[in-house]
């Protein structure tokens, strides 16, 4: 966990968490429908359901289609979210009849380790699998996910050891080993479109799929992003600069984090 | 048909040393009462399946009741890792852990096809993915596999049905002739139990009558063989209209499993001590 680091800019002042989650929130258009994963995209989904994109549909895993939380679930299949949604189904359904045929617009996942391809790994880091260095949950729905939404959004804290070259276990498949990939194995969606992390945005070049850093926080270099980047990252010419969150944003996501403690 | 018995009977007819075990309940309704039981009867060897392995699962783990697992995500949701299950596959502690892992997709569907009576289910899942390669080799029996669809020809993706020895659920009520009946977040409870050759259903009431529940699920009495009154049997996961899911027990249970020594004064203190039928 890295210590929260605090900016201030225009009088407003947040930690980096917050930019991001702010910045994820942003990345959700109203009306979508969206396959929301625990952690920081919930945080996000509802975010951006609260502010700008009131009838963005959140669809969790849980079978829970629709979802309206008024504060943020710790767990994929809370109360609030059965009790708030348009429609409550069964597991096998929520993959079989929803995620698998392509009618979900967006996927928003969070990931242990991803790299340059966007492939995701939240299985096993270091030595091999039968003996890992760590054991990290698995792969829950991310590989559906990953494979069957339109397009994905990732979001990610970055650093040396999160964002590597190559990940030690492909869990979730983003591009592959580059272009061509995903229709070579019959993933019907688009893959990772964007992957928002606490300095910045990365998205996919568009000739070679690899991420490239496109946006950046206020305060925030694009050397401290390359720093703390385990592959040689690449950087557009002129990297967006990100507004930073509105009061209307801050106060948003700040309501939320009290209403759950 | 099912007998309603106590849940330590259930337990004890039910469910066998080296027995293949899915305590099911995705979130919501987890069978943590009869899971307990498992435990303070000191079940051996067992083979323990569960889409999300969650607290109850660490707890089955850490006391030393599995030879292996299969899962598709172990964590403790909202919260960090499964200590227990990680030291069991980091450590072989108490006793080595194997494990077999599949995406949630692919576990679903495998229910699906034990539900169905079918040696497979078919979807679009695992390509490009380790989990492909880990669980399509020969090295022990292969549970993903290619298959051509006969109409198409496009190459789909085969999984293995799952079909457990038993099933374990926890349900908000039965009658007294032994139906059952669930709502709110459904999981693969039923896919469960109709794939099982055995199920325990444990339940916060018997009622008279089972009046109609938006969105419910009811096992009739003859899919299911034991159901006992366990009021309370799913904290800290919650049954819906009963109960709410205790996020500050999941947020505690990192620290009690974290540590060897914090974890076994748990298990002696809230499950051995505990008389049958207390839990």
């Amino acid at each position: 966990m890295t210590a929260p680091q605090v900016r201030e800019v225009s009088e407003v002042t947040y930690t980096a968490d917050e930019m991001m989650t702010v910045s994820a929130a942003r990345a959700l258009r109203d009306g979508m429908t969206c396959f929301v994963g625990i952690g920081l995209p919930s945080a996000a989904a509802n975010l951006a359901r609260a502010t700008h994109a009131p009838d963005l549909v959140l669809i969790y895993e849980s079978g829970t289609i629709g979802a309206k939380p008024t504060q943020l679930p710790l767990s994929i299949g809370d109360g609030i979210l059965a009790e708030t949604a348009d429609a409550v189904i069964s597991v096998p359904e929520i993959f079989n009849y929803w995620l698998q045929p392509g009618r979900i617009d967006v996927g928003f996942l969070g990931a242990a380790q991803i790299d340059k391809f966007g492939n995701i790994n939240t299985t096993v880091i270091g030595g091999d699998y039968g003996k890992p260095k760590v054991r990290l949950p698995g792969a829950g729905g991310a590989p559906e996910i990953a494979a069957s939404c339109r397009e994905v959004i990732v979001v990610v804290r970055q650093s040396t050891r999160s964002f590597v070259e190559r990940v030690d276990f492909v869990t979730s498949v983003g591009y592959g080993s580059g272009p061509g990939d995903r229709e070579r194995l019959g993933l019907t969606g688009a893959g990772p479109q964007k992957i928002i992390t606490d300095l910045g945005v990365l998205e996919p070049d568009p000739r070679t799929f690899e991420f490239t850093l496109t946006g950046l926080y206020p305060g925030v270099s694009a050397a401290a992003a390359k720093e703390r980047t385990g592959w040689d990252l690449a950087v557009a010419a002129e990297p967006e600069i990100i507004a930073a969150p509105s009061p209307v944003e801050l106060d948003a996501l700040r309501s939320f984090s009290r209403e759950s403690q | 048909m099912a007998e309603i018995v106590s849940l330590d009977e259930a337990v004890e007819r039910a469910i066998h040393d080296g027995d293949a075990v899915a305590m099911e309940g995705f979130t919501h309704l987890i069978p943590f009462a009869a899971g307990h039981e498992v435990i303070r009867q000191r079940r051996r060897d067992l083979t323990l399946i569960r889409m999300t392995p969650d607290l109850i699962y660490d707890q089955l783990i850490g006391a030393g009741c599995a030879r292996k697992l299969i899962f598709s995500w172990g964590g403790n949701p909202g919260v960090g890792s499964l200590h227990r299950f990680r030291d069991a596959v980091e450590h072989a502690w108490p006793v080595p852990l194997e494990i077999e892992e599949h995406s949630h997709a692919g576990m679903a569907n495998r229910y699906v096809a034990g539900a169905s009576g079918l040696p497979f289910a078919v979807l679009r899942g695992y390509n490009g993915t380790g989990l492909e390669t880990l669980n399509g080799g020969q090295e022990s029996a292969p549970t993903i596999k290619p298959i051509t669809c006969p109409f198409t020809g496009e190459t789909l993706t085969a999984v293995s049905a799952i079909r457990p020895d038993v099933a374990v659920i926890h349900a908000q009520r039965a009658d007294r002739s032994g139906n059952v009946q669930l709502w709110g977040i459904t999981g693969v409870q039923k896919e469960a139990v109709l794939a099982s050759q055995r199920s325990v259903v444990t339940v916060e009431e018997i009622v008279d009558d089972l009046d109609p529940r938006p969105g419910a699920v009811v096992l009739p009495a003859w899919t299911v063989s034991f159901v006992a009154v366990a009021p309370g049997g799913s904290h800290p996961s919650y049954a819906m209209g009963y109960s709410t899911r205790d996020n500050d027990y999941y947020v505690a249970w990192d620290a009690i499993a974290r540590d060897r020594g914090t974890f076994t004064r748990w298990l002696d203190e809230q499950v051995y001590r505990v008389p049958a039928g207390q839990l």
